[in-house]
């Protein structure tokens, strides 16, 4: 018994699918960039309002994000693949949200938290958007009024499957297009 | 001495004559109604005059009254005399289908946004205001939402049970079926509460 006990609850992926001999293994780009990226997502936190405080207690020590491979934070559209959607979004917030969306390269992927980003929420009146899919597409909706950490969690975990499983080629896909073309993108 | 409400009434009285009617003290706060035209001649004494000295305009909206023909849009001044610590409120009327009212802008800067403010919501024309656009909503908005004809609810929603939201429903919300605050034989549906 050595006298310091190391961390020995250290979990790794999953090895994706693969034919293995001696001393090689082959496998799909698809399944090992999928899981790089799965691991490595960097969100853009779009926080307006309560939902966006239930975040802060997401990403702070106790639920801890950053144990998703999520520890990096950017402020940036640009470098960004998750935007994560966190409150109420009024009809003025919209284009802002969208150009936000817009300025972030592909692939991309939404998370919608919160009854009000997801649907307007108990704001169904003139000012507010009633979803934000109404200008840009969500791939995960998170309900909840606000969600506590642990949904926004299984929501980014939810995520993380779509970008692990996510083949090379969607983006390129004429479904894609169509979808984006559905939102007047490109 | 601080200055007393019945001083300013008997003021402007002297001032204004029979022009300004209906005085009340709602609260212990001074409020009176006067002729649209009038308005800005009376800001203007109340700014200028040294006793009463009303130079600081603390509000400015406007209240949508349907039932008022012909003078549905009330526009609403608040003012203050910092000095004796006064507050005071004055009422103008407008038609709702030609809501002119002269501006304050050129009196109180502050003016400014909540006239603006009071376009927005209410459509009232502010004549002379230097810059008379949406400043709250979005620009695309074709109607002025606190009118008491337009719902409050977004009327594009398909997908929320109408019931509870304001889009019909037996109750008739945000219909002509409803009077507001009235309970009857059909919507008697709160306990504790009589039907009239």
């Amino acid at each position: 018994m050595r006298p310091v006990q190391f961390n020995n609850k250290v979990k790794t992926a999953d090895i994706p699918e693969s034919y293995t001999g001696e001393g090689f293994m082959a496998t799909k780009f698809d399944s090992v960039i999928g899981l790089a990226r799965q691991n490595s997502i960097w969100p853009l936190p779009f926080a307006t309002s309560c939902c966006g405080i239930e975040f802060m207690a997401t990403a702070a020590s106790h639920y801890d994000i950053a144990r998703f491979g999520a520890e990096r934070m950017s402020f940036s559209p640009r470098q960004c693949d998750l935007l994560m959607v966190m409150g109420t979004i009024s009809k003025k917030m919209g284009p802002v949200l969208r150009q936000v969306y817009l300025q972030m390269a592909e692939p991309r992927w939404v998370l919608s938290v919160g009854a009000c980003a997801c649907s307007g929420g108990i704001f169904d009146t003139y000012s507010v958007l009633q979803g934000i899919d109404q200008i840009i597409p969500v791939d995960v909706y998170v309900p909840g009024c606000p969600p506590r950490p642990e949904a926004i969690l299984d929501g980014f975990m939810k995520i993380q499957d779509l970008v692990g499983q996510e083949g090379l080629r969607r983006r390129n896909s004429e479904q894609y297009k169509a979808l984006m073309g559905s939102y007047g993108i490109q | 001495m601080s200055l007393s409400n019945e001083t300013i009434q008997q003021k402007l009285t002297e001032k204004f004559g029979e022009a300004l009617t209906e005085w009340q003290q709602p609260y212990g706060m001074l409020t009176f109604t006067a002729p649209r035209d009038l308005n800005l001649k009376i800001l203007q004494h109340l700014f200028d005059d040294a006793e009463l000295g009303f130079r600081f305009l603390t509000d400015l909206q406007a209240v949508h009254y349907p039932e008022r023909k012909g003078e549905e849009l009330a526009v609403v001044y608040h003012l203050h005399n910092l000095r004796d610590n006064v507050r005071i409120r004055m009422k103008v009327f407008a038609p709702v289908e030609k809501p002119d009212v002269y501006s304050a802008t050129a009196l109180y800067a502050s003016a400014n946004f909540m006239e603006r403010e009071t376009y927005d919501f209410f459509g009232v024309n502010f004549v002379g205001h230097p810059n008379l656009i949406r400043i709250l909503n979005v620009d695309e908005m074709d109607y002025f939402p606190m009118r008491k004809e337009f719902p409050l609810e977004d009327q594009t929603r398909i997908d929320k049970d109408d019931e509870m939201f304001g889009r019909g429903g037996t109750l008739g919300f945000g219909t002509e079926k409803t009077t507001h605050g009235t309970l009857t034989e059909e919507n008697k549906h709160n306990e504790g509460e009589k039907i009239v």
